[in-house]
């Protein structure tokens, strides 16, 4: 019986130091001066990746070294990542800069898979992609809506609640997205750090949410 | 000058379309508006049309490309079906665009994009059946043209969030 209850009092115990970690994590937002930060990128397959190496066009040099998850039946997005990147480094020359590693992991969700494989499948992912969270320990999260995203991005969430490093997640809804989120973006518009919108419907049904315009 | 027409259905297939376009009633169609080739990339369909060329018109025909770039810039007129990637290149490379749905794909997300983008007046839009009739009618020049995205905002935003040292 004491047995029990000491179980239950530790179970308990453990249980409002992780809600009061994700508490600070959560509130965590303050603004660390730096020069360069390194960045997780997930990249989808198809569309997704159009569009995220958009975003990164844009973003100077000193996001680096930059991390790339794909999923491992993709074949398309590594092509396009490095011409991308060949792209990058024959503009930018300067070494440092050029830095790119791409990290394969199992997809969490193949278009039309049931619901109930599909948590079984995340799962695996999840098993997966917290040890190379762990491993590269990013400073920065960027995703824009592939099934991939949501282990990857709870484990960088899971990285700030052990107290190992705050991660800042950042989501990019598709441009595709109008009207309503995307699966992956109805979990994370609660676990990211910044949730971007592209159209002003969304924005209005999301009011958490960023409206930057149009920005790929 | 040659004028060329695109057809593109993406990685998906659109029988339907491309049975239509390679039909005689539109090769005649596109004669009689000045075009002199079409282009079929016709993806994971089953319905092949036999590629030819004569004095006055060329079919070529293909599943896929790495690129369409190269097919989408030498175009004169595209017409595809409602992807979100097909559109949005081709409205970028400001390109006449009609966007022809699937009737059988109604609930597709990506509808969501095309609708909106139909809404404002970048493409024309409409099914199978409408297309040829479409085709006579259409007054290109009435297509807004649309403006490029901002990636910029976004840097500048994220610079800003991170605290990122000019």
């Amino acid at each position: 019986m004491a047995c029990v209850l000491i179980l239950a009092a530790a179970a308990a115990a453990v249980g409002v130091v992780l809600v009061l970690r994700l508490w600070i994590v959560f509130r965590c937002q303050d603004v660390t001066p730096r020069e360069s930060l390194s960045l997780l990128v997930v990249a989808g397959s198809g569309g997704h990746t159009t569009e995220i190496l958009r975003l990164l066009g844009s973003l100077s040099s000193a996001y680096s070294p930059r991390h790339y998850v794909i999923a491992d039946t993709d074949k398309m997005s590594a092509n396009k990542i490095n011409s991308f990147e060949l792209d990058r480094a024959e503009r930018d020359p300067s070494t440092t800069h050029n830095k790119y590693y791409i990290h394969r992991i199992p997809r969490s969700r193949e278009v039309q898979q049931s619901w109930l494989s599909t948590v079984l499948t995340t799962l695996h992912s999840m098993w997966l992609s917290f040890p190379l969270i762990h491993q590269v320990k990013p400073d920065l999260v960027l995703c824009n809506g592939p099934g991939t995203c949501v282990p990857i991005c709870v484990s960088a969430l899971l990285l700030g609640i052990l107290g190992i490093k705050k991660v800042i997640i950042v989501y990019v809804e598709s441009i595709c997205r109008v009207e309503t989120l995307s699966l992956s973006g109805k979990i994370l518009i609660h676990l990211s750090d910044y949730f971007i919108v592209q159209w002003p419907t969304l924005k209005e049904k999301y009011p958490k949410s960023v409206y930057l315009g149009r920005i790929v | 000058m040659m004028k060329c027409v695109f057809v593109t259905v993406g990685t998906t297939s659109f029988d339907e379309l491309i049975e239509r376009m390679s039909a005689q009633e539109s090769l005649r169609i596109f004669k009689s508006l000045g075009y002199s080739r079409l282009t079929l990339q016709i993806g994971r369909g089953t319905v092949v049309p036999e590629p030819f060329s004569t004095e006055s018109f060329t079919l070529d025909v293909y599943r896929y490309k790495d690129s369409l770039q190269e097919d989408l810039q030498r175009a004169d007129l595209v017409i595809s079906h409602a992807g979100a990637g097909s559109c949005l290149e081709t409205l970028e490379k400001g390109k006449p665009l009609v966007v022809v749905v699937n009737e059988k794909l109604m609930n597709n997300h990506q509808l969501q994009l095309a609708k909106q983008l139909h809404k404002e007046g970048h493409f024309f839009c409409c099914t199978c059946s409408m297309l040829p009739g479409l085709l006579q009618s259409m007054d290109l020049s009435t297509l807004k043209c649309y403006p490029p995205g901002q990636p910029e905002k976004f840097s500048a935003f994220l610079d800003k969030v991170v605290g990122l040292q000019k």
